[in-house]
């Protein structure tokens, strides 16, 4: 009896522990960020097999935040998370923030209850084939078995696509995307679809990447962010600026080699950006060099693509003339002032 | 000794009836505090992230496809039954998936139990071979993982077979990397004439069974019956209201006949053969607990080991074996939920995704709980009933 009411006592200050406290103080006074990301996307979040640490694109937004609050990018603990689970994750709060290739839509910013932070990779969903299959197009597929991973955008724009073309293609999916690709390589799938930026990465680690072809189309606007709480501003607004002060850095050409160079820079604007003067960081309830910090240790939007996504990295994907180049360069990264 | 008087004497904390009582209102608080607490834990949680509980989600539009399932829908004259499609409502794509599930269990359960039977009595078989090979099915299958064996059915065998184009065909039967396609009886345009005949027989016939108890028909007329009807609706309709669809290769698919798909084969396959090792050695277990004598009597009577078997002592291992098989009916329904990890659209499967396009994850793991335990408990009430019927009459229990 006193152990069910110890019990029940532990239970209930569980429950009344959880104060509307910010995430941001949480996070502060845990002294580490807890990350979801992918466990298995070749590019944007995986594992290395040699060093057995996550990496990838998505994984340099985890660091960029943990060294924005604590000056040191390893403060992360990283949560793998399957597409199905990844928003009861931050439903039940289970992990602060969550980079994990995720389509922006409205039924999950209002329905599913989560907000999104600024869109880092506009993708679109495409459809990969064998090339033996003699297909050219996505509207060669009649009929066809179409294979994708469950808990995804893609689930219900491929439906849309079969329903307006009358494609009469049966939708196997499964929980995860590799079940997909096996499939696809045994021919129990005749293609399989997901964002674009996944397939490259998924052909580049087929035993013959020629033998299989992304088809031209491209099925959706998928634009990716993170994602967080929802009616958490104080954190939202501190994740959503150093998501922009990626972006805004490689505006001002700041990189991680010319960064000590730059702090000593006269231009108004930057020496603002950097909290060598002004107040930007303390406002947000961060340290008011919290930009520096993000450059010093992860660098700037284009440094982050190019370590995961450039052209020397296994899982090229190109930038230039793309919606991910600068704005500048005719894409759509962009950032609001720092000001 | 005297209750009144110890009633009297003895102060509540140290009777034992009323101290009884009182931890069990105590307990009974304690369950109903702990729900009711975590209920509201689960409400604050979602009110602060600005989450409703609702289910009004049942009968908004599912908006994708599933790769096979049946559902009820409104046709516009009624309710039939007819593949589910992507503009049917949420709930329908739910029973769509409960379908899959009962589909898979339903069959899954006659065939594990024919095949566990005969695996049992081949566990006590005096021929050397037939012996050791049940004996390495039963520990083998039994020591591996049931997820594994799925995922291994799945991967090493149906998505190995050759591509549908490479496929050879055989009377009509095609295998392929796409599923097992075999010939099946589809209607024709005079069906719609005959089938008031067709329902016409099977309403007589439950007529018939109905009335048993007023007047008891002979044998023969439970046949005559629906028989008649048929033949009546043949002559009258003038044509063939069934044809059988022989599969062919089109494109991508087989078009005609009824095809298997490799995800329900291999998740069909892989719980009969897993459940059929535990319900081989029920039987072993049930047979080997008859006495001897038993045996040795029927053997006396000049009866064969087969007869002997099939008159002694099988019926004899029923009382025993059912109400262990009753679980294993409810293991294999329950582990048909593991079929989401080769892709066959069962409940379980169905939920994640909708639990996904929705962001109704408690609602619907609430439906799919219930409607789990709704499926336990009919068979267990099954088995409970089947048990009485074949438990000896007047027996002690």
């Amino acid at each position: 009896m006193r152990k069910l009411l110890v019990l029940l006592a532990v239970l209930s200050l569980g429950a009344f522990g959880f104060a509307q406290q910010s995430r941001l103080d949480v996070v502060k006074q845990r002294g580490k960020l807890i990350c979801g990301v992918n466990g298995g996307a070749p590019g944007f979040g995986y594992i290395n097999e040699k060093t057995g640490g996550y990496e990838g694109f998505d994984v340099d937004f985890c660091k960029a935040v943990a060294a924005a609050i604590f000056d040191d990018p390893s403060k992360v603990e990283y949560v793998a998370l399957t597409a199905k689970v990844r928003f009861n994750a931050i439903q039940t709060g289970k992990v602060d923030v969550v980079f994990r290739n995720t389509t922006v839509t409205t039924s999950r910013d209002g329905s599913v209850g989560v907000d999104f932070l600024p869109v880092n990779f506009y993708d679109g969903q495409g459809v990969m084939v064998r090339k033996d299959l003699g297909v050219k197009s996505v509207f060669d597929l009649k009929g066809a078995t179409v294979c994708t991973n469950q808990g995804t955008t893609t689930e219900k724009n491929w439906t849309d696509i079969d329903r307006a073309h009358n494609l009469g293609t049966k939708l196997i999916t499964f929980e995860d995307f590799s079940r997909s690709f096996d499939g696809l390589l045994s021919g129990r799938c005749d293609a399989i679809t997901t964002d674009k930026s996944g397939l490259v990465g998924w052909k580049a680690k087929a035993p013959n990447p020629d033998d299989l072809v992304i088809l031209p189309e491209t099925l959706s606007k998928e634009p990716l962010a993170g994602f967080t709480f929802q009616n958490d501003s104080k954190w939202r607004d501190a994740l959503t600026w150093i998501v922009y002060a990626t972006f805004q850095a490689e505006e001002f050409g700041i990189t991680q080699d010319n960064l000590s160079e730059m702090l000593k820079s006269s231009n108004p604007g930057i020496r603002r950006f950097l909290g060598v003067e002004g107040t930007l960081g303390d406002g947000l309830g961060l340290a008011n060099d919290f930009v520096a910090r993000v450059i010093k240790h992860v660098g700037n939007y284009g440094e982050i693509y190019d370590r995961h996504l450039g052209p020397n990295s296994p899982f090229f994907i190109p930038r230039e003339g793309s919606l991910n180049a600068s704005y500048s360069q005719g894409g759509l990264i962009y950032s609001p002032p720092f000001r | 000794m005297n209750e009144a008087a110890s009633g009297a004497t003895v102060p509540f904390w140290k009777d034992e009836r009323k101290l009884g009582i009182i931890f069990q209102a105590l307990l009974l608080f304690v369950v109903l505090a702990t729900l009711a607490f975590l209920s509201y834990t689960a409400y604050k949680g979602m009110r602060a992230r600005g989450l409703e509980f609702s289910f009004a989600f049942l009968f908004e539009e599912a908006g994708f496809l599933i790769s096979e399932g049946v559902t009820i829908a409104n046709d516009g004259s009624g309710w039939i039954f007819r593949a589910f499609q992507p503009s049917d409502a949420n709930w329908q794509v739910l029973l769509a998936g409960l379908i899959n599930t009962l589909r898979v269990s339903l069959t899954g359960i006659v065939l594990t139990t024919i095949l566990g039977v005969l695996i049992g009595v081949g566990r006590l078989s005096s021929n050397w071979l037939v012996n050791r090979l049940s004996f390495a099915y039963v520990e083998f299958v039994r020591n591996t993982p049931l997820l594994v064996q799925m995922i291994f059915w799945y991967l090493a065998v149906f998505n190995k077979l050759p591509p549908l184009r490479q496929a050879s065909e055989w009377y009509g039967f095609i295998l392929s990397n796409k599923g097992m396609a075999i010939p099946w009886v589809a209607t024709t345009p005079a069906w719609t004439q005959f089938s008031p005949y067709f329902y016409g027989g099977i309403y007589l016939w439950i007529g018939l069974w109905l009335l048993r108890w007023v007047w008891k028909s002979p044998r023969w007329l439970y046949w005559a019956v629906p028989l008649g009807a048929w033949l009546l609706g043949l002559f009258m309709v003038g044509q063939l209201p069934v044809t059988l669809s022989i599969p062919a290769k089109q494109g991508f698919r087989v078009a005609g006949g009824a095809l298997l798909s490799p995800e329900f084969s291999s998740v069909l396959l892989a719980l009969t053969i897993y459940t059929a090792s535990y319900i081989a050695e029920i039987v072993r277990g049930a047979i080997q607990s008859l006495p001897k004598g038993q045996w040795e009597a029927a053997s006396s009577l000049g009866l064969s080991y087969g007869q002997t078997l099939r008159l002694i002592i099988l019926p004899q291992a029923l009382r025993i074996i059912v109400p262990p098989l009753g679980n294993q009916y409810l293991n294999l329904t329950k582990n048909s939920s593991l079929a989401i990890a080769v892709g066959f659209p069962e409940l379980f499967n169905v939920y994640g995704t909708l639990a996904n396009q929705t962001g109704r994850s408690l609602e619907g793991v609430l439906i799919v709980m219930a409607v789990y335990l709704f499926i336990s408990l009919s068979i267990s009430a099954f088995i409970n009933w089947y048990n009485t019927r074949v438990a000896l009459v007047g027996a002690a229990r």
